[in-house]
């Protein structure tokens, strides 16, 4: 992945603006924290291939970034993220890194769904 | 048969309590259950090579491909939708290091506890009726901190309990975490494995899982005197560590689940 270019992760979300896409949204701490100094449970979600149609698609901040889908009926919204790909299967990816390059928050949009194990 | 160490031991005190060594020559073969690639190399990689060196099969059943892991390398080189086949490529060559056959179960990894145990521990027991093993190694279910390792502990037991008694292979359950709890609530692991001769071969192995291990062996260069890190490290290339569990045993992992 690359550091976000803001220009170039808006013109990929209006790319797919408007049209039924497949979402996988994503937030983590890693499974291990409860061995860690604080002691803290884990807190993961993940959302992978609801279809999702937006009329607005908007990457803000100053990095990291926000992005925000306006849906029909409701929302998509990460913070956090700092790097993209668009991959060869033309799916968007966008993530969230910290200093270690473990993964913190995940938002990707794809017209195909995304793959299944 | 279950012989608490102390009185007042907890009920999941059902290993035999007498400290054995491993003895890879006494196997006939060794299947391993866990549900990440990296879990068998960080769990009984050393035991592993100790089989494969003594003409021992291994064969290692990985439950999922460890896609929705957050290690992406340091610098991150994996991300979410390459991280499948980044990990299935690196499991291969462990297991090359390793002297031992992967398989794969392809189950969605995080979501293994929601899956029908029965269902999934009549595809373990499949394999282990192919495979006809000695032992068999898993994680102890509950006690294994990550919900994947505890489901998959679950179904390894559950596999093994379900075949007639004489085609049953041992047992042997790995638990991870805080080592103190663990004692308190289990006694001491019954069935140690001296790893000294193996261990390099671990090391390369972890080495070989590279996009989940990157960051742990910087820690460690960064910072040898770390106390926390000094000690897991020495814990994880120190010797391998077993339960022998009574596949009939009830854990409070098993009488809780949905």
């Amino acid at each position: 992945m690359h550091p976000i270019d803001r220009d170039a992760v808006q013109a990929e979300l209006d790319r797919r603006r408007d049209q039924p896409v497949y979402l996988h949204l994503e937030t983590t701490t890693g499974s291990y924290t409860a061995l860690g100094p604080e002691k803290k449970p884990p807190v993961i979600a993940f959302v992978r291939n609801a279809q999702v149609t937006y009329a607005r698609g908007v990457v803000t901040g100053p990095g990291p970034y926000r992005v925000g889908l306006k849906l029909q009926e409701g929302w998509v919204y990460a913070d956090g993220l700092t790097d993209f790909v668009v991959t060869e299967r033309d799916e968007l990816l966008l993530a969230g890194h910290d200093p270690d390059g473990h993964l913190t928050v995940a938002l990707q949009v794809s017209a195909q769904p995304f793959r299944e194990a | 048969m279950a012989t608490p160490t102390t009185a007042g031991a907890p009920d999941d005190a059902s290993h035999v309590a007498t400290a054995a060594p491993f003895d890879a020559a006494a196997e006939r073969g060794l299947l391993v259950v866990l549900p990440h690639p990296d879990d068998e190399t960080f769990s009984s990689g050393g035991t592993m090579a100790r089989c494969a060196d003594a003409g021992v099969p291994v064969t290692y059943l990985c439950g999922t491909y460890g896609d929705m892991g957050r290690r992406m390398g340091r610098p991150a080189f994996a991300n979410r939708e390459s991280l499948r086949d980044i990990r299935e490529r690196e499991l291969a060559e462990a297991c090359a290091v390793l002297g031992a056959e992967a398989r794969m179960l392809g189950l969605r990894d995080k979501c293994v506890e929601f899956e029908d145990p029965i269902e999934v521990a009549d595809r373990v027991r499949a394999v282990i009726e192919e495979l006809d093993p000695s032992t068999v190694i898993a994680f102890y279910p509950g006690y294994a901190v990550h919900a994947d390792h505890d489901a998959l502990g679950l179904i390894a037991q559950l596999a093994v309990r379900s075949l007639p008694a004489g085609r049953r292979p041992r047992l042997l359950a790995v638990a991870v975490g805080d080592q103190e709890a663990n004692r308190a609530a289990l006694g001491e692991p019954g069935v140690l494995s001296d790893i000294s001769a193996t261990v390099d071969r671990k090391i390369a192995a972890l080495r070989a899982h590279r996009s989940q291990t990157e960051a742990m062996f910087v820690k460690w260069d960064e910072d040898a005197e770390d106390e926390q890190a000094k000690a897991f490290r020495d814990r994880l290339l120190g010797g391998e560590k077993f339960y022998l569990l009574d596949p009939h045993h009830v854990t409070d992992y098993e009488r809780n689940r949905p």
